[in-house]
């Protein structure tokens, strides 16, 4: 390679005229919306596994305070978790709907969503009310500090998720299921579910565990 | 507001008027001038009337080239306030030995080395990167603008709301003085009371969602939008780096942005991830840090690296050498810069095989670094080269930068690292491979590109002085900190009993100087330029026979980049057209799809400063009306349809044919 004169020829193509060297006509690279979103949600994903690994390192560090076999209660927790399971199964029926291009029936799973996920979040609020009143408060101890954390950082996503489903009910009903919507309402669709696996984390890694002995 | 103090407290917070700097003369002597400064500059621009102008054009822009104009403008500014910390810590350091106790006091001087060192990697060295990447590589890979042409507008302006926070801080309260990753305890709320280190963790956590999106901006942009026939093996080098490095930020800026909200909710909420007692462990907190500070250090050197390979591959005039194996390394680098991050606390006693572990890894690092100055070698050997501006850095940068890789191998062996560790020695290690690789290649690249972004070069006269000056005060400023740092002499110490050791920092200080000259160098090249454009003029778009498609549109590039999109056959892409006297098109133009300005961006970020402010000072009912602000903003935004228009095809004919013209009367 010392000169570039003698460039070589790609394969395939004949004589130097065969080579086109621009897009005659329009050329649109496609959408990266969707791409660009799932890589906004490895980076929050990232957060979260911060997160789980400070609990990993704290979880056990109860400072002679409550432990999660004293505080937590499962059957609660179950409740919680069901409503949360079954807001992924609805928001994937609003998406099915979404996909007929009916516009109803997408805005009522929808708002079926929002209601499970704001249920969610009242029962999460129901037990943090309670942790504080009896004196486990975030800064009781490491292990509740990053119990808070963890599990109020996976509320706060679901609260915005809440708020951005509000907003989009708004946009379809306003502009219909045109094409930005339905790229939006994928968005959302990816953020929930996203939701719905970390919580499963929460709820293995954090609940069930916790009560272990 | 003396009457209701109750009200005054929920208004202000822990604002009051103690919190300026009346007392301290040196503070209150630059604010005046920074004072005197503005107003004059607002004065100008108001005088010839340029708002309107800046508004539209630049604030609410959303074409990259000029968000990446305006992120190199900004890292300049920072440069400017940065080395205005690091000549302050030279002098103090030369003069304050014995009875003398030089002019800063320690609080101060503790509050400058923390600034100095986030001001220079977050408001430098980040933007001059980010800067470049958003100029060029969109150009280099054939497209029209980035992927989420408004995210970027966005991630510049929460970049500068950033630093407006931090420059704040030197008029309005403190910065920290904990140095510049806050470790706790020193960091937390028992230790540090004051704003400094809420100061420190709005402005980063402000900065670090620009970031972070414009991370995932140019990830999207290298993956989704290369030109037709440029498959991943086929890009310019230095978008190969560029797409590793917005790999790593998407990958590593999380984390910052975790750790330094667990540190925030250790100061305001009183939790205790990091404090020493209720089982709070700080070290987890180094832990976390350097597992994003370290990937951090790749981030900032990975384009460096992209940008020489493609001045030497220009000036050699020769394909790169070993294109595979520079992709390869790059690549084995990215991978590598997750499991390096313990070397920087070989000394927190995780043992000897924990330590053996990190110390080889960071060794093998230096193999693919060295790899990649083997091809850089390679491809000068028998190269017929021409000493431009750019090329001199690139060559500073590969004997200087071969020093500090070497300094950091004998840093990695954790033995010699017990005795090394916090003293100058690392401190020169670090300055010498962030200088002598981002730095030189970021000149280097400003240098390469400026005739693409404006239209002229620059001048050549000065580009070299400020060349000789950095690269001559580089070595008389850092060689002598590696030998205080064999000798013992730890880091951020703001004064000296051993009279022996004052020659070195004298010898430092007159190194300082001589960056300051150079940068001075720098400053005069721009305006000097500026006043010659006429004969520095690049009619051709090609000024020095480049390689990649950015040379291939005029200089400055229309609006649109490509008037049509080019079709890649070769990685020289560029190149193999010249080679096959390609003609661009001279009819059948079609309309341009293009997105809209807007100035969403700037409002989002500028309510994102008084929420950071708010937050710093405590003023809560601030923080509620400017975050409801915030969420109200970013709503009403997505109620925004029509962000694109298009181009008439009229438009773009006239465009293309000035340039026609142009190209005919000076070729």
């Amino acid at each position: 390679m010392s000169e570039t004169q003698a460039l070589p020829m790609p394969h395939g193509t004949g004589s130097s005229e065969a080579l086109r060297f621009h897009v005659p006509g329009d050329h649109h690279p496609e959408n990266g919306t969707l791409l660009g979103f799932w890589l906004y949600l490895m980076s929050d994903c990232l957060i979260f596994a911060c997160l789980f690994a400070v609990y990993g390192v704290l979880g056990r560090s109860y400072a002679a305070g409550p432990s999660g076999a004293d505080l937590f209660e499962l059957p609660l927790v179950a409740i919680n978790t069901s409503l949360l399971l079954l807001s992924s199964i609805t928001y994937g029926f609003a998406v099915l709907e979404m996909q007929r291009n009916r516009q109803r029936a997408t805005l009522i799973w929808l708002g079926i969503t929002g209601l499970l996920g704001a249920g969610f979040i009242g029962l999460e609020l129901h037990e943090f009310a309670h942790l504080i009143e009896i004196g486990a408060g975030p800064h009781r101890s490491a292990f509740l500090s990053s119990f808070f954390t963890l599990v109020g950082t996976h509320g706060l996503h679901v609260t915005f998720g809440i708020v951005w489903l509000i907003t989009l009910m708004v946009q379809v009903s306003q502009k219909g299921l045109i094409l930005e919507n339905k790229r939006r309402l994928m968005c959302l669709s990816m953020f929930w579910h996203f939701l719905d696996v970390v919580w499963i984390g929460v709820f293995s890694f954090v609940y069930l565990m916790g009560v272990l002995p | 507001m003396s009457d209701h103090p109750d009200l005054a407290k929920l208004i202000f917070g822990r604002l009051t008027w103690d919190a300026i700097p009346f007392h301290e003369p040196i503070l209150l002597a630059t604010f005046i001038a920074v004072l005197l400064g503005g107003v004059a500059l607002l004065g100008v621009v108001t005088y010839y009337r340029l708002w309107g102008y800046l508004w539209r054009e630049w604030f609410t822009s959303i074409d990259h080239k000029k968000i990446g104009i305006m992120y190199i403008v900004l890292g300049l500014v920072m440069l400017l306030r940065g080395f205005s910390d690091a000549i302050m810590m030279r002098l103090q350091q030369a003069i304050s030995f014995g009875h003398s106790v030089g002019y800063l006091p320690p609080e101060h001087y503790d509050q400058i080395f923390t600034a100095h060192g986030v001001i220079m990697i977050f408001f430098v060295a980040m933007p001059l990167v980010t800067g470049i990447m958003n100029f060029v590589v969109p150009l280099q890979i054939g497209a029209r603008d980035v992927a989420f042409p408004f995210l970027n507008n966005f991630s510049f302006w929460m970049t500068t709301s950033g630093a407006v926070l931090v420059m704040m801080s030197l008029f309005v309260g403190e910065f920290a003085r904990t140095g510049w990753l806050a470790y706790p305890p020193l960091s937390g709320i028992a230790q540090s009371p004051d704003v400094g280190v809420d100061y420190y963790i709005w402005a980063l956590q402000i900065a670090g969602v620009g970031t972070l999106l414009s991370g995932i901006n140019l990830l999207a942009t290298i993956v989704k939008m290369r030109a037709p026939g440029m498959p991943l093996m086929k890009m310019p080098i230095f978008t190969w780096t560029s797409l590793c490095t917005n790999v790593l930020i998407v990958a590593a800026f999380p984390v910052l942005t975790a750790v330094l909200a667990l540190l925030a909710l250790d100061r305001y909420a009183g939790t205790n991830f990091f404090t020493n007692d209720f089982g709070g462990n700080a070290m987890m907190y180094v832990n976390l840090i350097w597992i994003w500070g370290h990937p951090e250090v790749y981030i900032l050197i990975l384009p460096a690296f992209g940008i020489f390979s493609e001045v030497v591959s220009t000036f050699s005039r020769k394909r790169l050498f070993g294109y595979a194996s520079m992709v390869y390394a790059t690549v084995v680098i990215t991978v590598l810069a997750y499991l390096v991050w313990l070397h920087h606390f070989f000394t927190m006693g995780s043992g000897a095989s924990v330590n053996s572990f990190f110390g080889i890894t960071t060794m093998i690092i230096s193999i693919p670094t060295g790899a990649k100055i083997f091809n850089w070698l390679f491809t000068m050997y028998r190269g017929r080269i021409t000493f431009e501006v750019p090329m001199l850095w690139t060559i500073g940068f590969m004997v200087t930068f071969a020093i500090g890789g070497m300094t950091g191998v004998l840093l990695a062996v954790p033995p010699a690292d017990f005795s090394l560790h916090n003293s100058l020695f690392l401190v020169a290690h670090f300055h010498n491979v962030i200088i002598g690789g981002v730095l030189f290649g970021l000149f280097a690249g400003i240098n390469y590109w400026f005739p693409k972004a404006f239209g002229f070069k620059l001048d050549p006269f000065w580009g070299k002085c400020s060349f000789w000056f950095w690269l001559v005060g580089f070595y008389f400023a850092f060689m002598p900190l590696y030998v205080l740092g064999l000798m013992g002499v730890t880091r951020r110490v703001s004064h000296f009993d051993d009279p022996s050791l004052q020659i070195w920092f004298q010898i430092a200080a007159f190194g300082a100087l001589l960056i300051a000259l150079g940068i001075a160098s720098m400053i005069i090249q721009f305006v000097v330029s500026f006043r010659r454009r006429e004969s520095l003029r690049d009619h051709t778009g090609d000024p020095w026979g480049g390689r990649t498609l950015e040379w291939s549109t005029s200089s400055p590039p229309p609006v649109y980049n490509f008037a049509f999109t080019p079709q890649v056959h070769d990685g020289d892409a560029w190149w193999q057209m010249k080679q096959h006297h390609y003609r661009r098109p001279l009819e059948g133009f079609l309309p341009i799809h293009m997105p809209k300005n807007t100035g969403a961006g700037i409002i989002l970020a500028g309510i994102s400063t008084v929420f950071g402010f708010a937050m710093i000072w405590q003023m809560w009912p601030l923080v509620v009306v400017s975050f409801l602000a915030l969420l109200v903003v970013t709503i009403g935004h997505t109620f925004n349809y029509k962000r694109d228009y298009y181009i008439p095809a009229d438009e773009v004919a006239r465009v293309e044919a000035s340039r026609t013209e142009l190209l005919a009367n000076h070729v």
